[in-house]
Order: C-alpha cells, then sequence, then structure tokens
C-alpha cells in the first residue's frame, strides 16, 4: 500500500508485524527479567503436558501468565481460580499471537506461605474423605509388650522413646523400622515402614514420628503418602511429630496424637505402674471374698451342729441306704431293658450284612475273576489279553486258568 | 503366658473377682477361681517385672523380615 499524503513517505519507517514484534519483545523483555506481581488467579487450566496457564488479575486489569511443567512440578499446594498470589518470573513475549505474558518461575500464595497454603488444602481434602474421622481410631492395645517404631535411627525421638520405655516399661520390646524423616524420599520411607510393620505383624503398637523442627523439617508428615499409611494401617498408631505446638496431617490421621516422642512412649509406658496397684487391688479383693466365704460357711457349720441329722447320724444313714437299694433296683430293670433292645438290633444288622456278603453270591453259584499277577477283579474284556493267567474264586476255594480265547457279544 | 495377651488374663481376673464377689459359687468352686486368680496375677506381675528387653532393627532381606541387633551406642554419642 502506497501511502501518498504529504510528501513524509521517506521519513516512515515500515515494519513488518515480525519485525515490530521482535522490537517489543526486546524492549518488554529486556524492562522486565524479573518482576513480581500480585493479583488473583482466574481462567484456570492445565494442559495434558502439565503446563499451566491462568491470569493475573486485579479490578482494572488482567495478565495472562504461563507457568511451566518444568517449574511447576515442585509446588506443593494447589492453585484455582480465586486464590491471590505473589507470582515472580520475566516476561515474555508469544510472537505467534502477539501476546505478552508472565513465564512465572515463583509462585507463593498471598498471606499464609506456600507449605501453610498446602497444609490446609491437603487437611480438607482428606478430612472430607473422612480420614480422621474418630469412628476410624483404633484402640490402643492396654498393654503393648512390642512396640514398632518409625523413626530415624538417630534422631532425637529414638532416643527419647528408648530413654523412657527402657526406665518405665522395661519388658515392653521395641522393634526399630529406621527411615529418613527429612528431605527427598522421607514421605515414601516413612509408609514403606508403616506398611512394612503391618506385613511383619508382630508388633502392638506402632510409634510414628520425629523431634521438633521447622515446618520444612516437619514436612514429610504432612504428606499425603504418610496419612494414607497410617489410615490403612491395621496396627494402632500413635504420631509423635516434634513439639507440643506442631500439628501435621500424621497426626489428625493417627489413631492417637502424641505430642512429642517423649509422650508417646510415656502413653506406652504409663501404665505399669497403674497395672501393678490394679493386679495387687485385684488379689485383696480375691482375697477378701474367698475370706468371707469361708467364715460365712464355718458360721453356718455352727448353726447344723444342733440339727437333726448331725444329733442322729445313725438314722440319717439308714434312711440313705433304703434310698440307694430302691434306686438300684430301678437301674437293673432299665438296664435289661436296654440290653435286650440292643441284642435285637445285633441280630437285624447281621442279618443285613450277611446278605450283602460277596462270600454269599459266590455260594449261589457265582465266581469272581483276578487277573495276575497284580490281583485286580477283571470286570471288563478289554483287560484281558489271550494267555494272560487269572485266578477265579469260587464258593470253597480258587482255580488258576490261561486264557485261550476271548468270546464277546458281538464275534 | 506371652501367648496369651495381657489384657486377656485382666478380663478373666476381673470376672474371677466378680464371681467370688458375688457369692454365689459353692466353696470348691470358688477355691478353683480363687487359685486360677491368683495364677494370673502372678504371671502378669511376671511379665511387668520382666527384664530388659533388646532393641532391634526390623530389616528385610529376600522378601522376609528378620531382626537385627539395635546399635545404641552409636546413639549415645549423638
Amino acid at each position: 500500500m502506497r501511502i501518498e499524503n504529504k510528501g513524509l513517505k521517506e521519513e516512515k519507517r515500515i515494519y513488518s508485524v515480525s519485525e515490530l514484534t521482535d522490537d517489543i519483545k526486546v524492549l518488554l523483555e529486556n524492562t522486565f527479567p524479573e518482576v513480581w506481581v500480585e493479583g488473583e488467579i482466574s481462567n484456570f487450566s492445565q494442559s495434558q503436558s502439565g503446563h499451566i496457564y491462568f491470569s493475573l488479575k486485579d479490578p482494572k486489569s488482567t495478565l495472562r501468565c504461563v507457568f511451566f511443567r518444568g517449574v511447576n512440578q515442585g509446588l506443593k499446594f494447589s492453585l484455582k481460580d480465586g486464590l491471590q498470589c505473589l507470582a515472580g518470573g520475566r516476561i515474555n513475549v508469544y510472537a505467534p499471537s502477539g501476546q505478552y505474558q508472565l513465564n512465572i518461575q515463583r509462585l507463593e500464595p498471598k498471606g499464609a506461605g506456600a507449605l501453610q497454603l498446602a497444609f490446609e488444602q491437603l487437611k480438607e481434602k482428606l478430612a472430607q474423605e473422612g480420614l480422621f474421622e474418630p469412628a476410624h481410631k483404633k484402640p490402643l492395645p492396654l498393654l503393648p509388650l512390642r512396640v514398632g517404631v518409625v523413626t530415624s535411627p538417630t534422631g532425637a525421638a529414638i532416643r527419647d522413646i528408648l530413654n523412657i520405655l527402657k526406665r518405665r516399661a522395661p519388658f515392653v520390646k521395641i522393634i526399630l523400622n529406621p527411615v529418613k524423616v527429612q528431605g527427598i524420599g522421607a514421605a515414601e520411607e516413612i509408609a514403606q515402614a508403616i506398611k512394612e510393620f503391618n506385613q511383619y505383624k508382630e508388633v502392638d503398637v506402632l510409634i510414628v514420628g520425629r523431634g521438633g523442627g521447622s515446618l520444612e523439617d516437619l514436612w514429610a508428615f504432612n504428606e499425603e503418602i504418610v496419612a494414607r499409611a497410617i489410615y490403612n494401617s491395621r496396627i494402632p498408631v500413635i504420631s509423635a511429630v516434634g513439639h507440643e505446638i506442631d500439628w501435621t496431617i500424621a497426626d489428625f490421621t493417627a489413631d492417637l496424637r502424641a505430642p512429642t516422642p517423649s509422650a508417646a512412649a510415656e502413653l506406652v509406658a504409663r501404665q505399669k505402674d497403674d497395672l501393678v496397684s490394679e493386679l495387687g487391688h485385684v488379689f485383696s479383693r480375691m482375697s477378701s471374698s474367698i475370706n468371707n466365704k469361708i467364715k460365712t460357711l464355718h458360721k453356718e457349720l455352727f448353726r447344723f451342729q444342733d440339727a437333726y441329722v448331725l444329733k442322729y447320724p445313725l438314722n440319717f444313714i439308714q434312711l440313705s441306704l433304703q434310698r440307694i437299694d430302691e434306686l438300684s433296683h430301678r437301674l437293673n430293670q432299665k438296664a435289661g431293658h436296654i440290653l435286650e433292645t440292643a441284642q435285637h438290633r445285633w441280630t437285624h444288622l447281621t442279618g443285613k450284612l450277611e446278605a450283602l456278603s460277596p462270600l454269599n453270591v459266590l455260594s449261589r453259584g457265582y465266581s469272581i475273576s483276578f487277573k495276575l499277577p497284580e490281583m485286580k477283579v477283571v470286570t471288563d474284556m478289554a483287560e484281558i489279553n489271550i494267555s494272560d493267567k487269572i485266578q477265579t474264586r469260587l464258593k470253597n476255594g480258587s482255580l488258576v486258568s490261561q486264557v485261550i480265547n476271548k468270546i464277546t457279544p458281538s464275534d | 503366658m506371652s501367648e496369651i495377651k495381657f489384657e486377656e488374663a485382666l478380663k478373666k481376673l476381673e470376672k474371677i473377682v466378680s464371681d467370688l464377689e458375688s457369692g454365689k459359687f459353692p466353696l470348691e468352686e470358688s477355691l478353683k477361681k480363687y487359685e486360677e486368680g491368683v495364677r494370673l496375677v502372678s504371671s502378669c506381675s511376671k511379665i511387668l517385672e520382666t527384664a530388659q528387653k533388646k532393641v532391634e532393627v526390623l530389616a528385610k532381606k529376600e522378601g522376609a523380615f528378620e531382626l537385627k541387633a539395635f546399635d545404641e551406642e552409636e546413639l549415645e554419642e549423638k
């Protein structure tokens, strides 16, 4: 297209779209190589390949954002429309559509920290699924004799647990399944250790935990995989993570939450003293009731000293003898009847048995043949070949013969 | 006794005590119950007084589990 007006033509520079876009790209990208933007997420979407697209908006404007998979994988919390965020990254110009966008390198929720938000989100999700339901919580055994511990073999937690159990409940057998309690792979190791104890089965209760640390240090106990392993454990689980003030997802899921590893050990050991005194109590109750019983019987005995039978024992014995006579007479009568019935039944059964006996059949002229040498009963022509030897059983003896011919009805 | 759960033993004891306290049973039976109670009390006490057990580590070897001794001295140094 030609621009004809006013002879200014030579002074105008005409860009191609690409040229202009390239200049804008250089300008924008050099001006905003690193920016932080605050806004609300809208139009959130995630592609199959894992890249995340959304817009950040405030009341007046909208900024397109892209959050590539390689960068967004480390994100602990999940994004959704309406979430207020602080996004850090650089401005890119995407030439094919002529749009500028924020290429996000870091993303944090506004207000609470990223981990805090992730915690709240997972807590809400699992609560809805019912993982924290009191109805699902298993009671602890009254006196666990075998305690499984899932923690670091070198941490403060195992040391505290051992100290307390050894002092207060030396009869408890402690089995440690050592795991990493922080860093990459810790959550998986903890979950696996809980599963292993459930396969091993030979423990009465599990203590799962670690000593104190920052929210990041305790993070493994806020991972979904640990929560699910605790929830699925058939062995009751006591969670023991950090200090009194630290609440983790593991604590919500466990059958019992101990504020610290030491407290978990106390919960297990607690009952020894109680039990010793309870046993003493039981013993004294038993003894006093048996003593009472004997005292009462003694009293009754004194009362009977004046009774008739004790004054005239002979009379009592005579009456008893008479009763014994009467009973034994009745017994004899009854016994005779039983014997008669049994004899009748015996005769009947032997008759029946005789009728069924193969010997009886032989006496009527039938015979039975056995193939030699294995003495197998011959019932089928196919079992016998010419010149086989057979033994034939008659009523009063046996014959041995050699087969010289086979005749079947079709021949 | 170790096979019998401590809890079961306590339950039995509870029953024995309430039977005895009811006074419903004849002397001979009461004495039998008392004897069993004494036996249970003593085996429960025995469990509670058991000497200290070694700490062990659960290890998986070729799909089966085995227990190894846990080196506590290493722990004390830390």
